[in-house]
This record gives structure tokens, C-alpha cells and sequence, in this order.
């Protein structure tokens, strides 16, 4: 909160409002953390209906959890977590000012991204020919209840119900993951034309905040919809 | 005074710096989208009024016999709409907030410029799509879109209102993100967070409500929207949902939603009244905290909504007097307000006379919230007049007066010009009288047991004398909005010339010019006083009084 703007040499991406870079800096840091605040609370809403729905069915969400593929699901984890690796190298390509190195990793973490969606939809693809999508037309026939006579009978509209939480919440993670993409398509043309230096990254910084929390947002969404109640 | 006047108003200032349309459309000037704020949702106000009119008025005979049933439901749905999401929610922070945040802590702007311009834009594109809706055919189920009624019965517009109530409410986290940065980063040298006027405290516990329950209101009503669109049942009990969850969901944001609206208005009252008094304010910290303390608190109280929907008795317990809790921070500012004119040199220029008649509003709205926190109560009186009258006492009586004290407030410098003071007092009287005359009779309607959004009560036709108080009160109250629209307007051209602080008030605002430069002061300030200095500044003149 230092008034001395003269001190500092003026930066061409210092906006008039603010004294020094270091202010615009940590505004937009903070800007984006409250962001981010907003978007937990945005997915909080669905992680609510889910424990709360999960708890009160549980067999039948378990049940229908089966069906997911987790070689799929495991696979995209991977995919997600090495692309916030990628992202991590792009911030500190953008700190020693390194141009190409910086967009190298921005067209890594996008090709990671887009590896993502593109399981994703043969994922959507497999639960729509299944006829898992809610709906008139779903079915749902549990593969357990055949070797295990014992097992009380699924509710068809609480398994429906699972597929809904489903498909509203990997699709919500799925419209991150596609701004997220286009963010990145911008800012790799912006790197390339040689927008940001080792003194003005913060938009590369703040696009990295933002990705990793969608990868955190899926962190928490694996376990929750593909690992229920799995024995072997 | 002449030369002086001349010279202020020559001066190069946010008005006169650039004309046209396009100065205006691409600003990212703080100030001029607090302008365009004003404009949009003084538009939206009486868009919301006429439809309150046309309720009043069908009301003021016990037959339904100036609109149907149907259409009778549209009308209280589309007034609650239009008033919640376009109205009250923003219109504190949105217009005067945007204007006096930077400059009351020394800052040329907010910290994010563009995205206050992107947030009036979010705004109007959801005030087009509540329009359109409205024009073609509009929503009957109730602002609060209950389901399974929203999600599997009606046939009305629901996507389309719920898209324009969510992309609002986009504007309204953009708005509360960029407060709570510019208080944090933006504060000029020596504005320490104790010397902070109110205002901003209560914008700032504004803020965080908004940006911590919009979003969970955002994800509501995507879900009722995919539940309608894609026949999903996660809240229709028919395919085995919980129609509670959407209550709980819908209220955990609708509820604080009361406090975004009452908390800036608090926020004026204190500078209202410390001006007007010509003291310091009793008690700074517990006033400041207490905003604050209403903000925490707020978000434990959403299921006092739901004390007849089935909820467990144990948890009706404690919501009920978490509810009684919120009673605490709101009486500490009551109190305070009280004890800071205590022994002051009191005028009773017309901000004044709106802070008086919110302290009666305000504590006449809490008392019967408690009232309505009190289980065995709140079931004898739920959905009835009594529960209307309760909120419109706060939303209406208290917001409202205090967002027009603000306005008179600081309108010299918003505008550089005066308003006429005699106008302004007998406008701020109509006002408390029609208020009254409006919603206290709703008070005994509902004890006695009318219910709301009957549109038709010949079976009991014994509400009648009360329901034309109401309605005569609610003409009246018509009078006291347009009023000051119209000398507000009329001071812009033909108004005396404001001077930089026509109160003598304290604060930064008041110590650049009127209206105020691009970048409101002329070099960042240095603050070595403390908030609400009043006994060093000299009382040459007793505001109001010249």
C-alpha cells in the first residue's frame, strides 16, 4: 500500500487506477481467489444434493456407480493432473520470462484438456448407449444383483437420480474445463505475440488458479461418483 | 456565492469531461456506472411498482373482479421478481455503492474498472430477459420458484426467468468481488480499517453475502432449469427427489439476500445521522462488527422459512433461535444510532427525517421478525398478510429509506446541484405516512388471518376497510416515490449549485469537488483523522438551515 508510484519505472500494463504493479498484482490475485471462493460455493450446491441424496440411497447409488468405467475415470485423473503439472511449468516459464517455453507448456496443458473432454465424451457416449441418461427412455439393469441373490432390489428412480447428480455435475466440470480451454487458446496467442514478461504475467498466473481448481473440483468428484463402495 | 457558483461549475469534472452515448456505453468510470445503475434500476423500481399497484387495487374489493386468477399470480411473482433480483439487491451498492466506495476510501477507482462495466451489462441483459418474459406471457409460481410446482406443473416461462435471475446475480458477484478487492487493496494512505467510514463496512459485509450465496442460488436454479428441461428428478418427489433440498438450497442465498439489501442501507444511516448530529458515532467498533456479525450470522437462519414445510421439529429448535440471535448485532446499530444522537445538535434537513423514519421502520420490521422467529407464532401466522407486512417493513420501509436519504445525501455530489429542501421534507414525510397507512394494516390482516396471494377473499369480506387503508396508503406512497424522481430531475438543470460539502460533513467524499473529477482527487489524499471527526470540524453552518 505504498504511495510511491515514481519509485518503479512506469509498466506499460500498469493500469491508471493503481500506484504500482505490486498493488495491481495482488488485486487481481485476490480478485481471482474470491473468485474461486464463488465458484466452490457454485459447486458446493451440487456436492450437497449428492452426500445428502448418497446418503439417504445409498445401495442404489452405490449400485449404480458400478457402471461407471474407472479405467475411464482414472485415466482422465491422470490426464487432469499432469495437465496442472504443465500449467505449473507454463507460471514459471512466464516468471523467467522464457516466450516459447511458455507457450510450449500452454499448448501441452491445452492438449491435456482437450484429452480430458475427449474421454469424457466416449464416456457420455458409453452411458447414452446403455441408456443410462436420465429420462423416458432409461434402463438400468445393476450387474451385481445377478451373482448376489441377497442384495435388496435397486430403486430404479434413485439409481436415475444418481445418473442425473451425475451428468449436471461432471457436465458443470466439463463447461469449466471448455472456458478453461478457450482461456488458454487466448493466452497462448497472447504469449506468442510476446504480451507478458518476467514483470507482467499475472494473467498467465491467475488462468493457472483457475485450472487447478477445476482439477481439484475433479479430484473430489472421482472418488465420490466412481469410487463407491468398490470391493473386488 | 455567485463567483464561487461559477466557478464550480466550470470545472472539469466525470460529467462534463466527455459527451455522448459512447462515453457513456464504454465507461469504466466508477462514477458514471453508478449513473447508469441509477437510470436502469429507477426503471426497474417502477416497473416493480406498477405491478404492485395493479395488486393493491384488485385487493381493494373482496371479489376478484379486475383480473383473473391467473393472472393475479403473474402479478405478485413478476412484482417479487422484478423488485428482489432488479431492485433492492442491487440498488445500495450498485448505484450509490459504485459511487462512494473509491472515493470514500481515497482510491481513483475500483480495483476492476472493466468488470464493473460488465456487471451493468450482465444486469441489463437479465433486465431484457425478465422484460421479454414479462411481455410474453411471464411466471405464476412465486419469486421463490418452489418446486415440484416450478419443475413439473406449470407451464409459464421459469427457464427464462430463472436465466434472468441468475445472470443478475452474476452482476451482483462481480459487484460484491470488486468491493471487497478495492477495500482490501485500493485504501489510500493512513485509511486504516478503524478509520473506515461505516459505510464501507457495511458494504463489505454486503460483499461477502454476495459473493458466498449468489452462487449456491446460481446452481438452484441451473438445476430446476435441467430438472425442467431434461426430466431429471433430483427435486420432484414423483421420480424420487426432495422438494426441501430446493427450499433448503433456495433460502441458504434468498435468505442473507434480505441482509444485501438491509446492510448498505445501514451503512448510509450511519453517516446520515452522524452528520446530522454533529457527533462522533457511539460506539464505532460494535457498529462496524455488528455488520459484520449480521452477515455471519444471517447465513444460519434460512430454515425459519421452512418451519411449516416438514422440516424436523429439533431443527425448526435451533433455526428458530439462531433466528433470535440476529435480533443482537441488528439492536446494537439501533442502539447506537439512538446513543450517537444523544446530546447532539440535531437538524432536521431531509437525509435526516429518511434516517428517522428508518430507525422506526427498521426496529417496527425487526420486532415483528421476531416475532415470526417465535415457532409457536410463526405457524399461526405463515403465508399470511402478517409475514407481507413483516418483510416490506424491512425490504420497503428500511432499504428504501435509506437508500432516498442517500440519495438526498449525496445527490449535490453526485449532480453538483441542490435539491429543493422543502420539496425533499414533504416528500420524505408522504412517504412514512403512505408506508404506513400502506403496511401496518397488513399486520392486523394477517394476525386475523388473511392469507397472501389470495386473489379473491369474498368469503371473508370483513378484510375489506383494512385492505383500502392498504391500498389508499399505497397511493400515497406512490406520490412520495415519484416526488423526488421528479425534483431530482428538475434539479439537474434548474438547482442551486452544490458547493464541495454543502453538510459540512466529515469524510473523504466531501473533500473533492462537486461533482467530484475523473479520478476524483486531484493527488491521492493522506488520512491522518479518525472517521466521524466532527468535533474538529467547525459548525460554521447548521446544514439545511441556510
Amino acid at each position: 500500500m505504498s504511495h510511491s508510484s515514481a519509485a518503479t519505472a512506469q509498466n506499460p500494463a500498469l493500469r491508471h487506477h493503481f500506484a504500482e504493479m505490486e498493488q495491481q498484482r495482488d488485486a487481481a490475485s485476490l480478485g481471482m481467489w474470491l473468485f474461486l471462493v464463488t465458484e466452490i460455493m457454485f459447486f458446493g450446491g451440487m456436492f450437497c444434493a449428492y452426500l445428502i441424496y448418497r446418503l439417504q440411497h445409498f445401495n442404489d447409488f452405490a449400485a449404480a456407480s458400478q457402471s461407471l468405467s474407472i479405467k475411464l475415470g482414472a485415466t482422465n485423473t491422470a490426464v487432469l493432473i499432469a495437465s496442472s503439472l504443465t500449467v505449473v511449468l507454463a507460471v514459471h516459464a512466464a516468471r523467467h520470462g522464457k516466450r516459447k517455453l511458455l507457450v510450449f507448456y500452454l499448448l501441452a496443458t491445452i492438449v491435456l484438456g482437450c484429452t480430458f473432454l475427449g474421454v469424457k465424451a466416449v464416456e457420455y457416449a458409453d452411458k447414452f448407449k446403455e441408456h443410462h441418461v436420465p429420462g423416458p427412455s432409461f434402463n438400468f439393469a445393476p450387474e451385481r444383483m445377478q451373482g448376489h441373490p441377497e442384495q435388496p432390489p435397486i430403486d430404479m428412480r434413485h439409481a436415475e437420480m444418481f445418473f442425473s447428480l451425475y451428468f449436471v455435475m461432471t457436465g458443470m466440470h466439463a463447461l469449466h474445463m471448455i472456458i478453461g480451454v478457450g482461456l488458454f487458446s487466448g493466452l497462448t496467442y497472447l504469449s506468442w505475440k510476446g504480451r507478458y514478461t518476467a514483470d507482467y504475467y499475472t494473467p498467465i498466473e491467475n488462468a493457472g488458479l483457475y485450472w487447478h481448481f477445476v482439477d481439484v473440483v475433479w479430484i473430489y468428484l472421482f472418488p465420490l461418483l466412481y469410487l463407491i463402495s468398490r470391493h473386488p | 456565492m455567485s463567483t464561487t457558483a461559477i466557478a464550480v461549475a466550470e470545472h472539469e469534472n466525470y460529467l462534463n469531461k466527455e459527451y455522448g452515448i459512447k462515453s457513456w456505453l464504454l465507461t469504466t468510470d466508477h462514477k458514471r456506472i453508478a449513473l447508469l445503475y441509477l437510470m436502469s434500476i429507477t426503471f426497474f423500481f417502477f416497473i416493480g411498482g406498477f405491478f404492485a399497484l395493479l395488486i393493491r387495487l384488485e385487493l381493494l374489493t373482496p371479489a376478484g373482479d379486475l383480473v383473473q386468477a391467473d393472472t393475479y399470480n403473474k402479478l405478485f411473482t413478476m412484482h417479487g421478481m422484478v423488485m428482489v433480483f432488479f431492485f433492492l439487491i442491487p440498488v445500495v451498492p450498485a448505484t450509490l455503492g459504485n459511487f462512494l466506495v473509491p472515493m470514500m476510501i481515497g482510491a481513483k477507482d475500483l480495483a476492476f474498472p472493466r468488470i464493473n462495466l460488465l456487471s451493468w451489462y450482465l444486469y441489463i441483459i437479465g433486465g431484457v430477459l425478465i422484460m421479454h418474459c414479462m411481455l410474453t406471457g411471464g411466471v405464476d409460481t412465486g419469486w421463490t420458484f418452489y418446486t415440484p410446482y416450478s419443475t413439473a406443473f406449470t407451464n409459464t416461462k421459469i427457464i427464462e426467468a430463472g436465466l434472468a435471475a441468475f445472470v443478475a446475480g452474476f452482476s451482483s458477484i462481480f459487484t460484491g468481488l470488486n468491493f471487497i478487492v478495492t477495500v482490501h487493496r485500493m485504501r489510500a494512505p493512513g485509511m486504516t480499517w478503524s478509520r473506515l467510514p461505516l459505510f464501507i463496512w457495511a458494504h463489505y459485509a454486503t460483499s461477502i453475502i454476495m459473493i458466498l450465496g449468489t452462487p449456491v442460488v446460481a446452481i438452484t436454479i441451473v438445476l430446476v432449469a435441467a430438472e425442467r428441461l431434461f426430466h431429471l428428478g433430483i427435486f420432484d418427489p414423483k421420480l424420487g427427489g426432495d422438494p426441501l433440498l430446493f427450499q433448503h438450497l433456495f433460502w441458504f442465498y434468498s435468505h442473507p439476500a434480505v441482509y444485501i439489501m438491509i446492510l448498505p442501507s445501514m451503512g448510509i444511516i450511519s453517516e446520515i445521522i452522524t452528520c446530522f448530529s454533529r457527533k462522533r458515532i457511539f460506539g464505532y467498533k460494535f457498529v462496524a462488527l455488528s455488520s459484520i456479525g449480521i452477515a455471519v450470522l444471517g447465513f444460519l437462519v434460512w430454515a425459519h422459512h421452512m418451519f411449516v414445510a416438514g422440516m424436523s421439529v429439533y431443527a425448526a429448535l435451533i433455526f428458530s433461535f439462531l433466528t433470535y440471535l440476529v435480533g443482537v448485532p441488528s439492536a446494537i446499530k439501533v442502539f447506537n444510532w439512538t446513543a450517537t444522537m444523544y446530546k447532539g445538535s440535531i437538524s432536521f434537513s431531509t437525509p435526516m427525517l429518511y434516517a428517522f423514519g428508518f430507525l422506526g421502520l427498521f426496529t417496527i420490521g425487526g420486532l415483528t421478525g421476531l416475532f415470526l422467529a417465535c415457532l409457536g407464532i410463526d405457524v399461526h401466522v405463515t403465508d399470511t398478510y402478517f409475514v407481507v407486512a413483516h418483510f416490506h417493513y424491512i425490504m420497503v420501509g428500511g432499504v428504501l429509506m435509506g437508500y432516498l436519504g442517500g440519495m438526498h445525501f449525496w445527490w449535490p455530489k453526485i449532480s453538483g446541484r441542490m435539491y429543493p429542501e422543502g420539496w425533499g421534507r414533504l416528500a420524505a414525510l408522504i412517504v412514512f405516512i403512505g408506508f404506513n397507512l400502506t403496511f401496518f394494516p397488513q399486520f392486523i390482516l394477517g394476525y386475523l388471518g388473511m392469507p397472501r396471494r389470495y386473489w379473491d377473499y369474498s368469503h371473508m369480506p370483513e378484510f375489506q376497510i383494512l385492505n383500502v387503508l392498504s391500498t389508499a396508503g399505497s397511493t400515497i406512497l406512490g406520490v412520495g416515490y415519484l416526488l423526488p424522481m421528479v425534483y431530482f430531475l428538475w434539479s439537474m438543470r434548474y438547482g442551486k449549485l452544490a458547493p464541495d460539502n454543502p453538510w459540512n460533513a466529515a469524510g473523504l467524499e466531501w473533500k473533492t469537488s462537486s461533482p467530484p473529477t475523473t479520478y476524483n482527487f486531484d493527488e491521492t489524499p493522506v488520512v491522518d483523522f479518525e472517521a466521524y471527526d466532527y468535533e474538529h470540524i467547525k459548525d460554521t453552518e447548521v446544514p439545511g438551515e441556510s
